[in-house]
């Protein structure tokens, strides 16, 4: 069934076919319509859905992880300042092994406080312990809502699941998304399996305890292969999905005419679809662009990234933040997975778009022009669309 | 109402609340612990936030809990257990469970007074159908006697401290069951350790409501109070007979003063017995500051007071 709808409401639909039994939501720029139309769906009879219409994002995530613990299926949704507020609270749904969905609305971290995109949010709970994934499009962010349900309950994962979606670009915009049937979405989901739920209080269970030296570490070491047994899952389902849906994801990342590409372009979220032109440009020009667009962020697909850059010259990933002091994340990501290959391709690394600021076509190209005249790796920003 | 006999026998059946536990010896959480879920039939489920309670109950792997029981940070205890009693109305409503289960936090003056009252707020605002008893022990035992909004005036904490200048804390104790009383929930108590069967008729009255329900229950913290081991219970009642720590009641908007001392008790014979206002029967200060305390103890006495003349029960 195709619609022309927002991101908002694309997020929105996929929540009320997963119809979760708890929803606790706090508004914020751009993220506000998911809880919005939610809500509708709640006070309309559409969902049975439990809305807790919390007082704050530390709450929010605090409810949800209450609602999970105690054995029900659970959703929620936020953006910057709201991320950072239920930030200490992400981590511990991490390590209780939660499956919470979340969609974040990328936003810009203040200050200056700014509504507007950049990834300063996701960067912010990079190690929290929740998979994430980017999505280019209102139907990705749909479709990888929908995945995201069945990544997160995947008896190998149990990890909280954030679904990216760049705020404004693609929350805001009316785009065509085909929906799944309800049947057809809710057969892909199954039904939510619990596990040790306080709610079956005949088999008492201690939820979130403190461990000393002694136990810590392989609590978290076993945290931690639940998001090594990600890519295998990720795949799984993005298989079964695409089965349902007609649709084709195969892989943790786009790979768009990147197969014999000299010069690469990495880029998270919506970019890519920008990305996609400057590079139909440059071949139309004879020039060998491609560009690589990783749905799957954390855990870090670093082998096959490496893998489907090794023939290229060079390579430009672009972060939509700051790391403060350092590179930008996902650069460092890259860098770090070509570090087995014997031949690398020139790296370098561009900070592009924050706090809103457009990045054209034009803007791409000029990456795509630039890269054949770098001729080392570097250490060092550069910047697209900055005033300096 | 349940008798001691009852109390009693309840602990012996169910145990829900082991003595395989860290606290301190003389510490007071416990009895309050066991005296509430014991006044409880119905199963419960039990949230804490991080404070002495949850950390000498829960060491991984030993648990101390025999009932189900979630920790998950220090303000938020009050949040998940809307998250629990949400999922649970959810379930119940697809048929998944149908047994009535009840859900009580357990949390300390930091978890509640402090960083936990936005969440706390939040939760009675909307209603959530669960008991929260704040363990008030008047400062953060856990981290090692810092000063809360619950610590007393004058009381020496460990941010606190009593100096040349300033004599321990300077400023009065916040009134969070007023505070609470406020959001016009159907059940707001004062309780304290010393008068368990109190406590246990106030639980079991309180079950009685649909919606929050909230007990403020006095519990001696020995070590930070620096009192003798054996002195928890002898401790809240003098806060009791002082009227520094008033039993009471409010339901559905109305109040009850449960316990009114025929005496006027000096608040200096409870100060007398703690470690922590020591200084003020050292100091040339100690006179004025006492009087100070006394006359904010008559005051919210007196304020009590006619509260229960207003909006008595009867009334
Ligand atoms: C966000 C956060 N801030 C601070 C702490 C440190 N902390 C843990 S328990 C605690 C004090 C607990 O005091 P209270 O709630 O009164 O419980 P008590 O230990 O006195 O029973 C503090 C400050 C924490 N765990 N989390
Ligand atoms: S420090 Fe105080 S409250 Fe904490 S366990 Fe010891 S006596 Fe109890
Ligand atoms: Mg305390």
């Amino acid at each position: 069934m195709r619609k022309a709808i927002t991101g908002h409401k694309a997020v929105a639909e996929a929540m009320r076919q997963v119809e979760p039994d708890v929803v606790a939501v706090y508004p914020i720029t751009p993220q506000s319509e998911i809880a919005e139309y939610y809500a509708d769906y709640v006070h309309n009879g559409l969902v049975r859905t439990e809305l807790i219409p919390v007082e704050s994002e530390h709450s929010a995530m605090s409810a949800c992880i209450g609602a999970a613990a105690a054995g029900g299926r659970v959703m929620t949704a936020t953006s910057s300042q709201g991320l950072a507020l239920m930030v200490e609270v992400l981590y511990i749904a991490a390590g209780l092994r939660l499956p919470i969905v979340m969609a974040l609305a990328n936003r810009s971290l203040s200050a200056p406080i700014n509504i507007h995109c950049d990834h300063s949010d996701a960067y912010l709970c990079r190690d929290s312990g929740a998979v994430q994934i980017f999505t280019e499009s209102a139907q990705e962010a749909y479709d990888y809502t929908l995945m995201a349900q069945r990544i997160a309950e995947d008896m190998r994962v149990r990890l909280p699941v954030i679904v990216n979606l760049d705020g404004f670009t693609l929350t805001h915009t009316v785009q065509p998304v085909d929906l799944l049937e309800d049947e057809v979405a809710k057969k892909f989901i199954g039904e939510f399996k619990p596990v040790h739920p306080l709610l079956d209080v005949d088999h008492p269970v201690t939820w979130g305890p403190f461990a000393m030296p002694d136990y810590y570490f392989e609590l978290k070491r076993a945290q931690q292969a639940g998001m090594e047994a990600v890519p295998e899952v990720f795949l799984e389902v993005q298989r079964e999905f695409s089965r349902v849906s007609g649709r084709n994801y195969a892989g943790f990342f786009e790979a768009y005419k990147a197969e014999d590409a000299e010069y690469v372009i990495v880029v998270l979220g919506s970019t890519a679809g920008t990305a996609k032109v400057a590079v139909d440009e440059m071949r139309a020009r004879g020039i060998k662009a491609g560009l690589l667009k990783p749905w799957l962020w954390r855990p870090f697909p670093a082998w096959e990234i490496a893998e489907a850059l090794k023939n290229a010259k060079a390579v430009a990933v672009l972060d939509r933040a700051f790391s403060f002091g350092t590179m930008g994340a996902l650069f460092e990501d890259v860098a770090s997975a070509l570090y087995p290959l014997e031949k690398r391709p020139v790296l370098v690394n561009y900070i592009y778009g924050l706090g809103g600021r457009d990045t054209t076509v034009p803007d791409l190209v000029r990456v795509f022009e630039e890269l054949p005249k770098i001729e080392k790796a570097e250490w060092a920003l550069r910047y697209i669309g900055l005033r300096e | 109402m349940p008798s001691i006999k009852v109390l009693a026998e309840r602990e012996e059946k169910r145990v829900r609340f082991t003595g395989g536990h860290t606290l301190c010896a003389g510490c007071a959480e416990p009895m309050v612990v066991r005296t509430v879920l014991n006044a409880i039939e119905d199963p419960v489920v039990v949230a804490s936030p991080t404070g002495c309670l949850e950390v000498a109950s829960s060491r991984f792997p030993a648990t101390a809990w025999n009932v189900p029981w979630v920790h998950v940070a220090f303000e938020n205890a009050a949040a998940v257990i809307s998250g629990v009693e949400a999922a649970y109305k959810a379930l119940k409503k697809r048929g998944l469970i149908d047994r009535r289960i009840r859900f009580v936090v357990f949390g300390g003056d930091g978890g509640t007074y402090d960083i936990g009252l936005q969440a706390l707020s939040g939760a009675l605002e909307r209603g959530h159908d669960f008991l929260y008893v704040c363990l008030n022990n008047e400062a953060y035992m856990n981290t090692g006697v810092q000063r809360s909004s619950a610590t007393p005036k004058c009381a020496a904490a460990t941010t606190a401290p009593v100096g040349e200048v300033i004599p321990g804390k300077p400023q009065e104790r916040k009134d969070l069951t007023e505070i609470v009383a406020a959001h016009g929930i159907p059940y707001v108590a004062q309780a304290a350790v010393s008068h368990l069967i109190d406590l246990a008729n106030k639980v079991e009255r309180a079950m009685k409501y649909e919606g929050p329900k909230f007990i403020n229950v006095l519990t001696t913290c020995p070590l930070g109070w620096r009192t003798p081991r054996d002195s928890a219970i002898q401790q809240a009642k003098l806060a009791v007979e002082t009227r520094y720590w008033p039993l009471y009641e409010v339901i559905e908007g109305r109040y009850k003063i449960n316990y009114k001392p025929k005496e006027r008790v000096p608040i200096e014979e409870w100060l007398k017995t703690q470690g922590r206002f020591r200084h003020l029967f050292r100091d040339p200060r100690g006179k004025e500051l006492i009087a100070q305390i006394q006359a904010e103890v008559d005051r919210r006495w007196e304020s009590l007071l006619r509260k229960e003349q207003c909006f008595g029960q009867e009334g």
